[in-house]
């Protein structure tokens, strides 16, 4: 009876529904997790956490007070514990330990310290204990004691923490003031000297005799140069100076009092003291810095926003390249050529193409555009500056042409299969009114072929943002010292070396010197990656959509 | 009571249509010429599609190709303005003469020649544009792009295609809203915009209900004084109710042509006598 009942269920066909229900699940589950674990582990980094107090009391070591944030906890055996020195209870399996960061790298040496939880004291949250964010050497945990003025105390007690609050905002706003100087006048000088010491080269390249004319000239607007740097750098001492004014002093958990200059102070908090509403505008603030700041020490720490610009750049740039050339390649496969074995053959060689693992593009576009390509144009119109290379080197336009060959497939296969799409009598119409060939298609079939187009421009942007490994090898740096575009002319600077998140996920993740603090930001930089990806993704549908309202014929 | 009216108004002017028609005797031998077939042939691959075709299509005047289907009926027609030169297989032998002039010769501009000879499809195929650039399409590929002259070929072209009341508010709306009968005229609008000598119809109403199509035809009827009208048609009664000439084939052979009235009521070959009558499938 039940093995009736059985095979009748088999025959009803519901296990293959269950089979591919249960597949989709699996996978939404997967996706679903992946997405909760990166936004989880990502975001939570910003949140300024509370910093506990331990006394910690090592047998046969003095007792020591740490100060840090909990990190991690988990769960070990008895053996481990063992192992390190932990004598458990008898019948307790296991025990616990805690990752706490105590920053501090430049007085203690390591900013994370494992500890047992069974050599653990009392735990406190005091109200003053403050988390500082220093420009150098990660956090520093400790209890302000004083603000300083070239050396003298200006504040103790009570008020000193709204009197440090206030210095800080000055002297932020000072450095912000110098960059400001630094990245804007300095580098026009420094680009008006770089372009007189090229003429002068190109001078010597067309020997013009030394004492002419055009050298004297030269020499001049040189001397007009040299002379309001000199201005400037005595702005910028003057600056330097207001800035290096003031100081506090901080007292670690070991009790040894340091002077910490604010000039090298990003911000300061006092975590514990702060009610929620306060964290989270800290939170948001932190954010904000992540997204939009320049990343510091060895991309550990500060923002990824030269790596956001340098992906999304990279990405539109491919995206210009990439779209004229494949429809222009799909129009001439469908419309034009004869269809026949060589076309075929052809068009299995375009679909085979994307197969290509992206290394191997990657070797091309370094031996192909930057070596052989690069290296060209640089002899042609850049001879000057050799043999310092300009074009001849990995670069922003490298990089989005390596990336358009890689994905020129898809946009070739997602456009002939639009142009195969509009009906025969859209074209037959367009004929019969006196239409050329070239004229039909310009009119009317590629205009209600550019949904398709949307489409595979869609994949290509969704495939050329995630891929790093032929990037490595044409143009993206774990630093630029600059962003490709600027104010100084031409303004886009296609020839500039990049940065790119799926590249910083990789340098931060494996290739830092502090892996455990940079281990949030491996999170942090791959959600920013995902969602970067999703923007660009849904700025490209919703196009596609409104062209596929505007182009919708009558079914064929 | 209201809908009842509407629907009867067409079906009488249909009925007025068909007397005006049939009061109107026709002879061949009077008719100036517009397009002369000589001993066409046409051969898809080795395959030949038409057979030695001799006709005159009168100037001014409707002419319907019926037959069953295959017969050649939308070939030929095809031929009139060389659609068929879009198919790679298509070989033609044999004389079509255009006002005189070979259609056929290599110096002929298909490009030229399809604006004299304009052509509506079986289905409705407007352009995914709005129903002004339709109508414009036609002059724009000749460079015509001032606004006045534009503007005035629009109205000119859908008031000739009985269309300018039901859409002249709403010209820059998608041509795609519009329903099948609309679009049918949309395309004729846009086919006389650019004043062809000749209109080839390819049983422009098959895909239409059948107010539509009584509007379509009372169109032909209308457009019959400005241009040389050939209608490919598997309706009978419509080729009875439009046409001045009817040409009947059969496998790829044109088996009779002559007036309208003359071969529906009086044919001469007994294989026309058997379709008319509906002795074959």
């Amino acid at each position: 009876m039940s093995n009736k009942s059985f095979s009748s269920w088999m025959s009803s066909g519901a296990p293959w529904v269950w089979l591919n229900a249960g597949a989709v699940s699996i996978s939404l589950v997967m996706v679903v997790g992946l997405l909760l674990l990166i936004s989880v582990r990502g975001l939570s980094h910003f949140w300024p956490a509370d910093l506990m107090s331990i006394s910690y009391n090592e047998p046969g070591k003095e007792s020591v007070t740490l100060v840090g944030e909990l990190i991690d906890s988990e769960i070990i055996s008895a053996r481990q514990l063992n192992r390190v020195g932990v004598e458990l209870p008898a019948g307790q399996a296991s025990g616990e330990r805690h990752l706490i960061k105590v920053g501090n790298r430049d007085y203690f040496g390591l900013d994370f310290s494992w500890i047992n939880g069974p050599w653990m004291g009392e735990v406190t949250y005091p109200q003053d204990l403050m988390a500082i964010e220093r420009r150098e050497w990660g956090h520093f945990y400790g209890y302000l004691t004083a603000v300083k003025q070239q050396g003298e105390v200006v504040a103790d007690g009570e008020s000193t923490y709204a009197e440090l609050q206030l210095r800080l905002k000055r002297s932020n706003q000072l450095i912000s003031d110098i960059k400001a100087l630094e990245r804007g006048e300095v580098g026009k000088i420094n680009a008006g000297l770089e372009s007189i010491r090229l003429e002068r080269r190109k001078l010597e390249l067309d020997n013009v005799v030394a004492g002419s004319v055009q050298y004297v000239e030269l020499t001049e607007s040189e001397k007009v140069f040299d002379d309001s740097y000199k201005v400037l750098q005595a702005t910028l001492a003057k600056l330097y100076a207001a800035l290096n004014r003031d100081q506090m002093m901080v007292r670690m958990s070991d009790g040894r009092e340091v002077e910490i200059p604010l000039a090298k102070v990003v911000q300061a908090h006092l975590p514990n003291a702060m009610t929620v509403p306060e964290k989270m505008a800290v939170y948001v603030h932190e954010l904000w810095k992540f997204v939009s700041g320049d990343p510091r020490e060895a991309n550990t720490e500060g923002g990824v926003f030269p790596a956001i610009f340098g992906t999304v750049m990279m990405v539109m740039i491919m995206a210009v390249l990439v779209t004229p050339f494949g429809v222009v390649a799909a129009v001439y496969l469908k419309e034009y050529a004869t269809q026949g074995p060589i076309i075929r053959l052809i068009r299995i060689a375009v679909n085979n193409l994307a197969g290509v693992p992206s290394i191997v593009y990657g070797v091309f576009g370094l031996g192909f555009f930057v070596y052989f390509l690069g290296g060209n144009i640089d002899e042609l119109f850049f001879q000057a500056s050799l043999p310092s290379p300009t074009f001849g080197t990995p670069g922003l336009m490298w990089a989005s042409l390596t990336l358009a060959i890689l994905t020129v497939p898809v946009v070739i296969v997602a456009t002939e299969e639009g142009l195969s799409r509009i009906p025969r009598a859209i074209r037959e119409g367009s004929l019969a009114l006196g239409a050329t060939k070239a004229e039909t298609l310009w009119r009317t079939v590629l205009p209600m072929a550019a949904p398709a187009m949307m489409t595979g421009l869609i994949l290509a942007v969704a495939r050329a943002a995630g891929e790093v490994a032929p990037l490595m090898m044409v143009g993206v740096v774990k630093l630029a010292p600059a962003l490709a575009v600027d104010n100084l002319a031409p303004y886009l600077h296609l020839d500039r070396q990049f940065m790119h998140l799926g590249f910083h996920i990789y340098d931060v993740g494996f290739q830092s010197p502090n892996v455990e603090a940079a281990r949030p930001l491996v999170y942090a930089t791959a959600l920013l990656l995902i969602v970067i990806i999703i923007v660009l993704n849904l700025a490209a549908i919703s196009i596609r959509n409104r062209l596929r309202e505007n182009y919708k014929a009558n079914e064929s | 009571m209201e809908a009842v009216k509407q629907q009867q108004a067409p079906v009488a002017r249909a009925i007025n249509i068909e007397s005006i028609h049939r009061g109107n005797k026709v002879n061949l031998a009077d008719e100036k010429t517009c397009i002369e077939v000589k001993d066409f042939n046409l051969y898809y691959g080795d395959k030949q599609a038409l057979h030695g075709i001799n006709m005159t299509i009168p100037k001014n005047r409707v002419t319907a190709f019926i037959g069953p289907s295959g017969c050649g009926k939308s070939t030929l027609l095809r031929c009139f303005n060389r659609m068929n030169d879009l198919i790679d297989s298509v070989r033609v032998e044999g004389e079509m003469l255009l006002e005189g002039d070979n259609l056929n010769a290599p110096s002929v501009n298909v490009a030229d020649l399809r604006r004299q000879v304009g052509m509506v499809f079986q289905k409705p195929n407007p352009f995914p544009k709005s129903i002004y650039e339709n109508v414009a399409y036609g002059l724009r590929l000749q460079g015509v792009n001032d606004r006045l002259t534009l503007d005035s070929v629009v109205e000119k072209s859908l008031k000739g295609a009985a269309l300018w009341d039901e859409v002249k508010d709403r010209l820059q709306e998608s041509a795609m809203g519009m329903s099948g009968g609309q679009q049918q005229r949309l395309v004729i609008a846009r086919a006389i915009a650019i004043e062809p000598e000749v209109l080839l119809l390819d049983e422009p109403a098959s895909a239409l209900d059948p107010l539509s199509t009584l509007k379509i035809e009372e169109l032909i009827y209308e457009l019959k004084d400005k241009y040389t009208i050939v209608i490919v048609t598997h309706n009978m009664q419509q080729a009875a109710r439009v046409s001045d000439y009817t040409a009947f084939m059969y496998m790829g052979e044109l088996i009779e042509f002559g007036a309208t009235d003359e071969l529906f009521t009086n044919p001469s070959k007994k294989q026309t006598e058997d379709y008319i009558t509906g002795r074959y499938g």
